[in-house]
């Protein structure tokens, strides 16, 4: 690991610069969408523009202060994607008379705010550790909430909301960070065990059938919300990060595996008996015929999101030029339509390439931070950031079936910009983690003796990352 | 742990590639299949919040975009509706575009090639393209004067056209409609709206019967058959023609007659001029059987027969039908049997003659401006082919002079101006008692400046006749007035 060390630079300055730049291209979407219907610098635009300013500003500051050597890239990559969907959502707010864009901006401080809170108060990542159990409980709670009588309620099919009286929220968003809190430290407290026994079977290291406890957990989680929740979409993200964090902390292919035959069952057995399910996939595949085109629910949205794509083809109509509102959802589950239909497969791809950056640098602080409970963390984090693009955008452009996920940060929808923003915030801390110079004392610290160089092996290498964690004050 | 981790991040990567594939396939590769796609209104919806091109008359629009404050920027308003309806056509979200709106598009919506500089322009400006304004040949009181002629309730085309350039200079159909009612962006309005109006009898909104509706020419086929005959030159002004009262159809127990009461029984013999001048119909009928069809088809074509065009909506091709026996071949030389042809046809062949043999190709617009009023296109006369010689041309001008100043078609006269002319009663179906009554002619003779073909479909004799002649008459008056 010693080869992850990095040089003890804040680059709180690079992060300033980027900042500009990601701000300059947010309020500029938002300057364009507004010339487009000659009313470029009315009252609005200049509350969203400074409003986003000032807030973003103020992490950076916070950072200054509490994180300092939090990942410089991190926070510009989120800013660029918070502010495109402002301009996205504004625009088609022009269009449909909504105002939803308002919302969308109070609920961006509101997620700014908390992001800032936590890490303002939390300072070190792995205090959550801490609130392995505690997390497990908190999340069972927040996914029954909508299943309650009286606060639950369902829309469009799903129900996966709460009524908070003043708006609505989506627990289940809060509850993919507690579930990934819980993984990480269940994961990294017991991981010897789970590592050490076992039968082997061939090339297959077999998990004994009581370690297997924990998957059938998360098993039943993303079933229970499938069945109960009727969001398919969710249940894929819950699963997706449980078998990236138990795989990250195994290193062992049989339990992908096992997770593998698990999701084929269950999703098997789904189609056959939930009509929700088997009436998404026949959506997706037979998408052009007219029957399953004009049934209530059925493929009119992708195909409309299709011809929206296809019509801004390579370069897109510009902003405020194309018709993006034809489609239902434009601003929240079809918001990337609206975008590939405006910007154009060079203006979408840049998007996409934000994503692979932020999920990249994710990955990147989780390589560097030197606790397994935060590699754990950052990895289960980063890769549902990228299984949530991977699931609506391969749900948007045909690839896969469409589910109802909302694109982080990009789409309206207060909870999932919440929950985004403080995924963000434990990513930033987890990055000033890997990247503080270590505090001067005994070797041990971010210095281990280096012999996984030479032994690639992954046996080799868990065996050594285990005598670092021992270490660990 | 760091191996796995990387390796996750693999996956994530995997992941993003895919996606990027699946854009590109959407975006790029299967675009153009989508944005075809019939239930794709992106389209539709991109032409509708265009500021589209006017359709002008002498300057003035009778087709326009008005900035409109619903769904879309902005409303496409026809002035003077059912008088340019069948030329404009309409501009409809559910109907799609028609005649003139449809033919024009590209100019129109500024789509055209001419735009590319301004489309580029848009790219970085984010203005809109206004498209292009479209001036037409037609003029506004010779319009309104042929479509005040037609009455109220008659269904009847008039084409008025100069045959030495093919401009036309009216055209006009009734029943007509007014397409703002079409062109509405309620579309449950519009689709109430295009029901009545195919309730209305004889009419269909469209088409424009005066290009592309195909009747039976009557009499005014006679010409095709003399020029025919002049240019095979098995006759000339000097032949004698046997003109029977009634001719025996070869293989059949009927025979063709002249027109009973007609001045034809004065002689059993005729030169082309008194058969012109009479309508006779035994001279014809023998003329196409001796030549055979083959002759006369070849003719027709030289007129236009055949072919359909675009100047710039497009007209029916006229039928000569092949294939026939002799009785047949005797009836259509008289434009009866399976002989169909759109007025606009009648007015090309007629304009052949007049115009000494060339026929010109019939045309509509007279320029193609942008909106800066710079002239991206101004038609020039265009010759279709040479249809018949000049000597023989100037043989059936005189002819049909001579029908006018002693003839069946004197109603047509102008006094002190020489008037060529031709009438035509073409029966229509055993048990219909209408015929459908055309005239076709011009003036002056020596120097035509306007051919004017009139037909009123589907009326008794006299009052058929009533409304060709005298008509025509008023026309090229008016013509003459200019």
């Amino acid at each position: 690991m010693s080869e992850l060390q990095t040089a003890p630079k804040s680059r709180r300055l690079t992060e300033l610069l980027l900042l500009v730049l990601a701000l300059a291209v947010g309020v500029g979407a938002n300057m364009l969408v507004g010339l487009d219907q000659d009313r470029a610098f009315d009252q609005d635009f200049f509350v969203q523009g400074l409003t986003l300013v000032g807030l973003v500003l103020a992490v950076h500051i916070v950072l200054r202060l509490r994180a300092k050597y939090a990942d410089p890239i991190i926070l510009p990559i989120v800013t660029a994607l918070n502010g495109i969907g402002l301009a996205m959502i504004h625009r088609l707010d022009i269009a449909t008379g909504d105002t939803a864009a308002a919302r969308q901006l109070m609920w961006t401080g509101l997620a700014i705010g908390a992001m800032v809170a936590v890490i303002w108060l939390l300072r070190d990542h792995r205090v959550l550790r801490r609130f392995t159990y505690i997390s497990l409980i908190i999340s069972a709670v927040l996914l029954m909430l909508p299943l309650l009588p009286g606060i639950g309620m369902e829309l469009n099919g799903a129900r996966i909301w709460i009524n908070l009286g003043f708006a609505t929220f989506q627990p289940g968003e809060i509850a993919k960070i507690t579930l990934a809190i819980f993984f990480a430290g269940y994961l990294s407290t017991n991981r010897d065990l789970i590592l050490l026994a076992g039968k082997k079977v061939g090339p297959l290291q077999l998990p004994r059938w009581r370690d297997l406890g924990p998957m059938v957990v998360a098993w039943l989680v993303s079933i229970g919300v499938l069945i109960f929740q009727r969001d398919l979409g969710s249940s894929i993200l819950f699963f997706g990060l449980f078998m990236a964090m138990i795989y990250v902390a195994t290193s062992r292919i049989s339990w992908i595996l096992i997770g593998l035959l698990m999701i084929a069952f269950g999703g098997f057995v789904a189609f056959q008996l939930f009509p929700h399910v088997t009436a998404r996939i026949d959506s997706w595949i037979n998408a052009f015929d007219p029957e399953v085109y004009n049934r209530i629910g059925g493929s009119h949205q992708i195909v409309q999101g299709l011809f929206g794509l296809a019509s801004g083809g390579l370069t897109g109509t510009g902003l405020g030029q194309g018709r993006p509102d034809i489609v239902t959802f434009a601003n929240s589950d079809m918001i990337i339509a609206a975008l590939g239909e405006e910007l154009g497969l060079i203006g979408l791809s840049a998007i996409v390439l934000l994503y692979v950056l932020l999920v990249t640098r994710g990955v990147r602080a989780a390589l560097g931070t030197r606790d397994s409970f935060g590699k754990l963390l950052a990895t289960g984090l980063s890769f549902t950031l990228a299984l949530q693009c991977f699931v609506v955008i391969g749900g948007v452009t045909r690839l896969i079936p469409l589910t109802g996920l909302t694109t982080p940060f990009l789409a309206a929808g207060g909870s999932s910009l919440l929950a985004n923003w403080l995924i963000i915030g434990l990513l930033l801390l987890i990055s000033d983690a890997a990247r503080r110079p270590a505090p001067s004392g005994p070797a041990g610290t971010g210095h281990p003796p280096r012999p996984e160089r030479g032994a690639k092996r992954q046996g080799a290498e868990n065996r050594t990352q285990r005598t670092t964690e021992v270490k660990q004050p | 742990m760091n191996q796995a981790i990387r390796n996750t991040w693999i996956i994530a990567i995997a992941m993003f590639a895919l996606l990027f594939g699946s854009l590109t396939v959407v975006q790029f590769f299967e675009a153009d299949d989508l944005n075809a796609n019939d239930w794709n209104s992106r389209t539709l919806y991109k032409d509708f919040d265009k500021n589209r091109g006017a359709i002008l008359v002498a300057g003035n629009p009778i087709a326009e975009s008005v900035p409109s404050d619903d769904e879309f920027e902005f409303q496409r308003v026809y002035n003077e509706p059912e008088l340019y309806a069948h030329l404009t056509g309409f501009y409809s979200l559910v109907y799609s575009a028609t005649q003139l709106e449809a033919a024009m598009n590209e100019e129109l919506s500024g789509n055209s090639n001419d735009f590319f500089y301004d489309r580029i322009l848009q790219l970085f400006s984010g203005s809109q393209v206004e498209g292009a304004s479209v001036e037409l040949t037609i003029d506004p009181e010779l319009q309104q004067l042929a479509y005040d002629l037609i009455p109220d309730g008659m269904k009847g085309s008039i084409v008025v056209m100069e045959p030495d350039t093919g401009n036309i200079l009216a055209m006009v159909s009734k029943p007509s409609f007014d397409p703002n009612d079409l062109a509405g962006h309620n579309t449950d309005e519009v689709a109430e709206n295009m029901a009545a109006l195919e309730e209305v009898a004889g009419l269909s909104p469209f088409t424009n019967p005066a290009t592309e509706s195909l009747l039976a020419p009557g009499s005014v086929f006679k010409l095709a058959v003399t020029a025919a005959a002049l240019e095979s030159g098995e006759y000339d002004a000097d032949s004698e023609l046997d003109n029977p009262a009634e001719l025996p159809l070869p293989g059949t127990n009927v025979s063709l007659p002249n027109f009973v009461n007609g001045g034809c029984s004065a002689r059993t013999t005729a030169d082309f001029s008194f058969a012109l001048e009479q309508s006779c119909n035994t001279p014809f009928a023998q003329i196409a059987m001796d030549l055979g069809e083959d002759a006369i088809a070849e003719q027709a074509a030289k007129f236009g027969f055949g072919e359909s065009y675009n100047i710039p909506v497009n007209v029916t091709a006229s039928q000569f039908p092949t294939g026939m026996s002799d009785d047949l071949l005797a009836q259509a030389a008289i434009g009866q049997y399976d002989v169909r042809v759109t007025p606009l046809q009648v007015a090309m062949m007629t304009s052949a003659i007049a115009n000494d043999g060339v026929l010109m190709k019939p045309n509509l617009v007279r320029t193609v401006r942008a909106p800066d009023l710079r002239v991206l296109d101004s038609p020039k006369p265009e010759e279709l082919e040479r249809s018949l010689s000049e000597e023989n041309a100037q043989l059936i001008q005189q002819w049909m002079v001579n029908a006018v100043d002693r003839g069946i078609a004197n109603r047509a006269a102008i006094p002190g101006v020489e008037v060529a002319g031709k009438t035509g009663t073409a029966e229509l179906m055993a048990g219909s008692a209408g015929n459908n009554s055309w005239f076709t002619g011009f003036a002056p003779a020596d120097d035509p400046e306007a051919v004017v073909s009139v037909v009123i479909e589907d009326v008794e004799l006299a009052t058929g006749s009533q409304l060709t002649s005298p008509n025509a008459r008023q026309l090229l008056e008016a013509v003459l007035n200019k």
